[in-house]
């Protein structure tokens, strides 16, 4: 196929190689794990387990009547200390289910294996898919079984495995993709079935060569799958941009990716669906790169959620002391922590330490007007006149320039010579639109 | 030269007239106290009053839907002109409120607990894990409040912290409604001694991150001769409107959180 690319976007320096040559190792069990009731995007879950009860791995803890939402479970066997508010990466404290492991994780009895999971009926899946508590692990962090329920109005025709990987540092999906390809395609396979789609892809970027290889490998002449190279440019791997470069539609502004037949999933989500349905696992852990110069050892490592980021910086050798800065996801997407107490949650896909060297924290001055972030933005907005708009307070001005079309992926703040932080003002403008939407 | 006089003389008589004529025809009735209630606001268009604006609230006012003493900023003095023009009674005086900042973590007694570097504004801040106090009821010092000042009231500090020029502020309230961690509190203007601080928090977990927090120890509620402090979720609240400024408060308070 032809390698059609979306407009805008930027080269960043991608700083892979500290991490992708080097298997993922599994992290060693936490004696403590700290399980926040919210890890996705929607109504928060209510734990259904007491300080002093005891359960073992894989055992339902947290839930929520709400539809988009999605169950959290045990990452250890053991008993509960208590439930309390933890830090979480969003910023507010959330309220978490404090769980110290007996050391001998116990699986839990609903969770059996299922031989015969081929026969299993679309229902039947997305159901699993939500008991298994799974969201979207490329940060984002939207219920899964939400984006697998359309309205039946709305025929999806496509399921793209998002595989590009886009972000800088970040080689968690890379390192899956070489040692997990069946069970990548195995989920992506369940997923089309879920949603009775006929054809898959699965975008990756040119840059990882080994991952395309192993992927058409493991597609093995399936005609349904098609295994796309994409070229190699930030933000390929939103869902948007992939949606168009692989199937030629765009979304429209406002809608979602089933408003155009489509159906987008996350590497780690498809093997994290794989091991639900076959082997009845919920989403207990998940694959972290851990990377920058500000980290001793780079790794990829298999964590459990709930444990603490602290925890997982110790067995990496620890910070280095000249760290500045710690971002949770990637360098472009990813959030800034005041500090490394708190746990990994289901979205974590990479703890970057950044050093002195790579923090560059310059004065903001005036917009120039060069353009530039017009010229790079992938949703054709003019992040310029909506920064400008809400640097002076003029909301409603930003409204009439798209503001709510952004998908804050980086670009413009990347990319601006005055060094204005746009995302920023643009995430002002729709937290305000939003609000007086509600309204 | 006589021609271009008598042409352009001619019509200038002519659109004179027909102006005259449109004025007289096509006026627009005003009802005079509206301008004259217009001369006797301020004319900062704070919009305190509820209205868009000075002009609004004078033919509201006039219109008898706006009360007599609406316009904050304008107190006492402003409802009484506005009375004289409507030949109505002047309302009770209120007492003058005033904004008071109730925090007093500038940089030099409150940790932070990273450094923030982004949009200069307290509610871009407070989008990033509450902002960069490690107090979660601190100022983020990001002069936001000032911005907003209709009446330069508002200035920052070196340290960090607005400063609030009683004398400028109109109590209109705009700073208060803008802070998004509610620090400003509008309080009787002839109260001096006010407990600058908001945190609920407990007395040692605002040690750790404040030299000058309210601990609520509760000292300052046992010394009050007028009973006008009193204690909730471990913090002390001085009624503005009891305290008669004896400041016996100011003296025993031992964290300074009175002044």
């Amino acid at each position: 196929m032809s390698f059609k690319t979306f407009k805008g976007g930027i080269h960043p320096g991608y700083f892979k190689s500290a991490t992708e040559g080097k298997p993922t190792v599994p992290a060693r069990p936490p004696s403590l794990v700290v399980i926040p009731m919210a890890q996705h995007i929607g109504a928060p879950c209510e734990p259904l387990v007491a300080a002093g009860d005891e359960v073992k791995m894989g055992q339902k803890i947290g839930d929520s009547k709400g539809f988009v939402s999605a169950p959290v479970h045990s990452s250890v066997s053991g008993k509960v200390v208590k439930i309390d508010s933890c830090n979480h990466p969003l910023g507010r404290p959330v309220q978490a289910v404090y769980i110290e492991s007996d050391g001998q994780d116990t699986w839990h009895g609903d969770v059996q294996p299922r031989p015969d999971y081929e026969k299993l009926t679309a229902e039947e899946i997305k159901k699993i898919i939500r008991e298994a508590g799974i969201v979207g692990m490329g940060g984002a962090t939207f219920p899964t079984h939400v984006k697998l329920s359309p309205p039946p109005e709305k025929k999806i025709e496509y399921v793209l495995v998002n595989a590009a990987e886009c972000e800088p540092y970040l080689t968690a999906d890379h390192r899956a993709m070489l040692e997990r390809p069946e069970d990548i395609v195995t989920g992506l396979r369940l997923v089309m079935k879920a949603v009775n789609a006929p054809r898959g892809f699965i975008g990756i970027e040119d840059n990882k060569p080994d991952a395309i290889l192993a992927m058409t490998k493991a597609v093995a002449g399936d005609s349904s799958i098609v295994v796309a190279t994409l070229h190699t440019k930030y933000p390929q791997g939103a869902e948007k941009q992939l949606i168009k470069v692989c199937t030629g539609r765009e979304v429209p502004s406002g809608g979602l990716p089933m408003d155009v037949g489509c159906v987008v999933q996350n590497v780690g989500t498809c093997i994290a669906i794989s091991d639900a349905v076959r082997f009845g696992k919920p989403l207990i852990e998940r694959i972290v790169t851990i990377t920058g110069s500000g980290i001793m050892e780079p790794k990829n490592m298999l964590v459990r959620v709930g444990t603490m980021i602290t925890e997982v910086v110790e067995q990496c050798g620890g910070f280095r002391p000249n760290i500045r800065k710690l971002i949770l996801g990637g360098p472009m997407m990813g959030l800034a922590q005041p500090g490394p107490d708190l746990p990994v949650i289901k979205g974590t896909s990479g703890i970057l330490c950044l050093t002195d060297a790579e923090v560059e924290l310059d004065e903001i001055r005036p917009c120039v007007k060069c353009a530039k972030c017009v010229d790079v933005c992938p949703v054709s907005i003019m992040p310029l006149f909506i920064g400008g708009s809400v640097e002076h307070g003029m909301y409603d001005k930003a409204e009439e320039f798209n503001a709510m079309d952004c998908i804050e992926c980086g670009c413009c703040t990347y990319i601006c010579p005055a060094k204005r932080p746009l995302v920023q003002w643009i995430r002002m403008a729709k937290g305000d639109i939003a609000a007086r939407r509600r309204k | 030269m006589l021609i271009a006089i008598i042409s352009l003389g001619g019509l200038g008589l002519l659109f004179g007239g027909i102006l005259a004529f449109a004025s007289q025809k096509f006026a627009v009735e005003v009802d005079p106290r509206v301008e004259m209630v217009q001369e006797a606001l301020l004319g900062a268009n704070c919009g305190a009053c509820g209205y868009a604006g000075c002009s609004k609230f004078a033919e509201e006012v006039v219109a008898g839907n706006a009360p007599l003493g609406g316009c904050t900023p304008g107190g006492a003095k402003t409802a009484a002109r506005i009375a004289e023009i409507l030949g109505q009674v002047a309302p009770e005086t209120e007492a003058r409120l005033v904004a008071q900042l109730v925090c007093l973590g500038d940089c030099s007694v409150a940790k932070d607990k990273f450094i923030y570097h982004g949009v200069p504004d307290c509610k871009a801040a407070m989008m990033y894990s509450g902002g960069s106090k490690a107090c979660r009821f601190g100022c983020l010092g990001l002069g936001t409040c000032a911005r907003v000042c209709p009446f330069d009231a508002i200035t920052m500090s070196e340290k960090g912290l607005p400063i609030i020029d009683a004398d400028k502020c109109t109590g209109c309230a705009k700073c208060r409604n803008s802070c998004p961690k509610q620090v400003i509190d509008m309080i009787n203007a002839r109260t001096f001694h006010y407990v600058r601080c908001k945190s609920t928090d407990k007395g040692k977990q605002v040690r750790e991150v404040c030299e000058r927090g309210c601990i609520g120890c509760g000292i300052c509620v046992k010394n009050c001769p007028q009973k006008a402090i009193r204690l909730e979720n471990n913090l002390a609240i001085i009624d503005s409107f009891i305290c008669n400024n004896c400041g016996k408060c100011v003296e025993v308070c031992p964290r300074d959180t009175i002044v």
